[in-house]
């Protein structure tokens, strides 16, 4: 009986060890040394690289300016748009942009209400990413309206005219559900920066410092006072912030669905929109965080093991994605409507096919690497790999807008679209100026949560003895990461 | 150091972590003590239960807001396209619940995320950039590692020497008087440690 009771104690420890989750924050770092990791990004003087990366993006962000200058002054001629095709890289643009950004509100809303703690470390600058992504998109529907100065009239103000907005349109529905998303990001994005802006406030050296970061902290405590609403409204905004993502892309998907435009009026047109979105945004998730890893020695804090979790997500979304570029051609082909089927037919197989096998290449095939253990495990691998879905989601909007639009129903309004230097230039403008503003937010806010992180460490089990060790029980991790 | 001129504000002490503080907090919750608080750098399972708190009331602000939003979009739709300008657009009704859904639903949620703001705001009386907290110099501690317990001297059970000898007792180190600024109002109209109260 002895024997058979070590003998099993040994296999229980073996399983421990072999069924052990990884700890979220690697290498039992304590506390301070969090606090001092991501705050020090913030307080030591600015690199070299980033004073270069930051005027080089900073001179491509003018593009912005001066191209929509350009193209007020002279007229909306200057885009390549012309019948048939009058939604273009525009919206085509506008769309990705807003893609973006949802990867940042799926991490900090959805994953927080199905208590993903890895998304801890990662939240802050995926949300970062989706207000200046969302920053990016607006920028071309309200110029693409034509007179930019007449753009007031999409919100509910009386005017002049005495008409009001038709509420029956898709095109007002992406108004109120673009500035809501951007609104409530903004303010989740805040919330969750105010105990971290006390911590830049508690550390500041300068008087400036102290007074900048303490007006942002409101006054910030941490007393449990403080502590009990604050976690009521970051989960009341959790839960408001999931309807809303799976929401915003929907609408924006109206925009195409609610037309009678054979290749666009489809009812999978919400879903696959949302999937896409997420899809890219974690692609772009990832493209920002692994450079920003290495070059600050994060390691500890954005582990393999969080890199390896998004490769997944984008494999399941892009799989997803797939399967509705599949089905959207059952359904063309099923419908038996020949309208249906030319468009699709012409998708593949028109004057656009080099766009369309872009994006299968890029958006289907592409992410099926990451069904590979060694392609998730390597930062450097899954760099290169996610720059695919990065380049296929614009080719994506691209083909459902362009080839849907340019052979009409009669041959007499057929086209073909290509852009112009200012269609190009604006679009590389706007990518500048996300780049750009995410270098200064790197630069000036925490990058990652801290309080979040801490929270999931083995210290801030308050039943655990509070000690920084840990790992060698299973059913100790379990209490700490069941309390965290 | 002593300041004979300030008012005192409380006493504070500091705890070894998370779980020292909370059996700190249970302990001095037993005692009856009811204006004290504790800080920590991120909230502390099971501490609202140590502390009796009741459940947040930001919830019913968030609610309030959201009933707000989707009374206004369903004014805004009514009373623009079928009461003050009725207008047919491509032989549609004035006013269907379908078309307007997306913008209910939109509205709702942006004045939720308004209510919820609120509510944090009052409920937790931010912004206060002073308080007497911040004149501990250990304090700044509070948002990187430290745990903090804090008994205001308003309380009706604090007494200097007993109150310190107490938080000695349960654990706490560096337990120091803090005072409150000269020039602050030594009885605020509403101490902000009965808010949830």
């Amino acid at each position: 009986m002895r024997a058979d009771n070590s003998s099993a104690q040994a296999a229980f420890s073996q399983a421990s060890e072999y069924l052990e989750r990884r700890p979220l924050v690697a290498n039992d770092r304590p506390l301070s040394w969090i606090t001092d990791h991501v705050c020090r990004i913030v307080e030591q003087p600015a690199p070299k690289w980033w004073w270069i990366l930051t005027i080089v993006t900073g001179g491509v962000a003018t593009l912005v300016p001066a191209m929509l200058t350009y193209l007020v002054s002279t007229g909306v001629g200057v885009w390549g748009l012309n019948v048939p095709v009058c939604w273009a890289w525009d919206i085509t643009n506008f769309v990705f942009w807003i893609g973006i950004g949802h990867a940042g509100t799926l991490i900090s809303a959805i994953l927080f209400l199905t208590r993903q703690k890895w998304r801890t470390s990662v939240n802050r600058s995926a949300e970062a990413m989706t207000i200046f992504a969302v920053i990016c998109a607006g920028i071309f529907p309200a110029f693409h309206v034509g007179r930019v100065w007449m753009a007031w009239f999409l919100a509910p103000i009386p005017n002049a005219n005495a008409i009001w907005q038709n509420f029956r349109s898709p095109l007002l529905w992406d108004v109120f559900a673009v500035s809501t998303y951007f609104t409530v990001s903004l303010i989740f994005w805040y919330l969750g920066l105010i105990p971290d802006l006390a911590s830049l406030r508690d550390r500041a050296t300068t008087r400036f410092r102290q007074m900048a970061y303490g007006l942002l902290a409101l006054g910030w405590r941490g007393s449990n006072r403080q502590w009990t609403h604050y976690e009521k409204a970051y989960l009341v905004l959790a839960g408001i912030s999931t309807p809303l993502v799976l929401s915003v892309h929907s609408v924006v998907s109206f925009d195409f669905a609610t037309s009678i435009v054979p290749g666009w009026h489809t009812t999978i047109f919400p879903p696959y929109f949302v999937a896409g979105a997420i899809f890219g945004g974690f692609a772009m998730v990832l493209t920002l965080l692994i450079p920003f890893r290495e070059i600050y020695g994060l390691h500890d804090l954005v582990t393999d093991k969080h890199i390896d979790n998004m490769c997944k997500i984008i494999l399941l979304t892009g799989s997803l994605v797939g399967y509705a570029y599949s089905m959207e051609f059952f359904i063309a082909w099923y419908s038996g409507n020949p309208f249906e089927i030319y468009a699709f037919t012409n998708r593949a197989f028109g004057p656009y096919w080099w766009a369309y096998w872009s994006m299968i290449t890029c958006n289907v095939a592409a992410p099926q690497l990451f069904w590979f253990k060694y392609c998730r495990q390597n930062p450097w691998v899954v760099l290169a790999i996610v720059m695919f879905p990065n380049t296929g989601m614009w080719f994506e909007r691209f083909v459902i807008i362009v080839t849907s639009i340019h052979r009409d129903f009669l041959p007499s309004s057929w086209g073909y679209f290509s852009p112009t230097w200012v269609d190009i230039t604006l679009f590389i403008g706007t990518i500048g100026l996300f780049v750009f503003l995410f270098l200064l937010f790197v630069r000036f806010l925490p990058m990652i949560t801290m309080f979040e992180v801490k929270n999931v460490t083995p210290q801030a089990d308050p039943h655990s003895d509070g000690s920084t060790h840990h790992g060698t029980s299973l059913g100790h991790t379990q209490s700490a990461q069941a309390h965290a | 150091m002593n300041h004979p001129t300030k008012t005192l504000h409380g006493l504070g002490a500091e705890f070894s972590s998370a779980g020292a503080l909370l059996h700190a907090a249970q302990k001095i919750q037993s005692l009856g003590f009811r204006r004290w608080d504790v800080y920590s750098p991120f909230p502390i399972h099971g501490m609202d239960q140590a502390m009796n708190f009741k459940r947040s009331k930001v919830s019913l602000f968030s609610l309030l807001g959201g009933c707000t939003g989707l009374t206004t979009g369903f004014v805004l739709i009514y009373y623009t396209s079928a009461i003050n300008y009725p207008l047919i657009v491509q032989g549609k009704p004035y006013f269907a619940l379908e078309p307007s859904l997306p913008i209910f639903f939109e509205l709702t949620i942006l004045l939720t995320a308004f209510g919820t703001i609120l509510g944090l705001l009052l409920l937790t009386l931010m912004p206060r950039l002073h308080h007497p907290v911040f004149n501990w110099d250990r304090f700044k501690k509070v948002s990187d590692d430290g745990f903090f317990l804090v008994l205001e001297s308003a309380d009706p059970r604090f007494d200097a020497q007993a109150s310190r000898k107490l938080l000695q007792e349960i654990g706490g180190d560096h337990v120091s008087e803090i005072y409150q600024d000269p020039e602050e109002n030594p009885h605020p109209a509403r101490p902000e440690s009965e808010i949830t109260q």
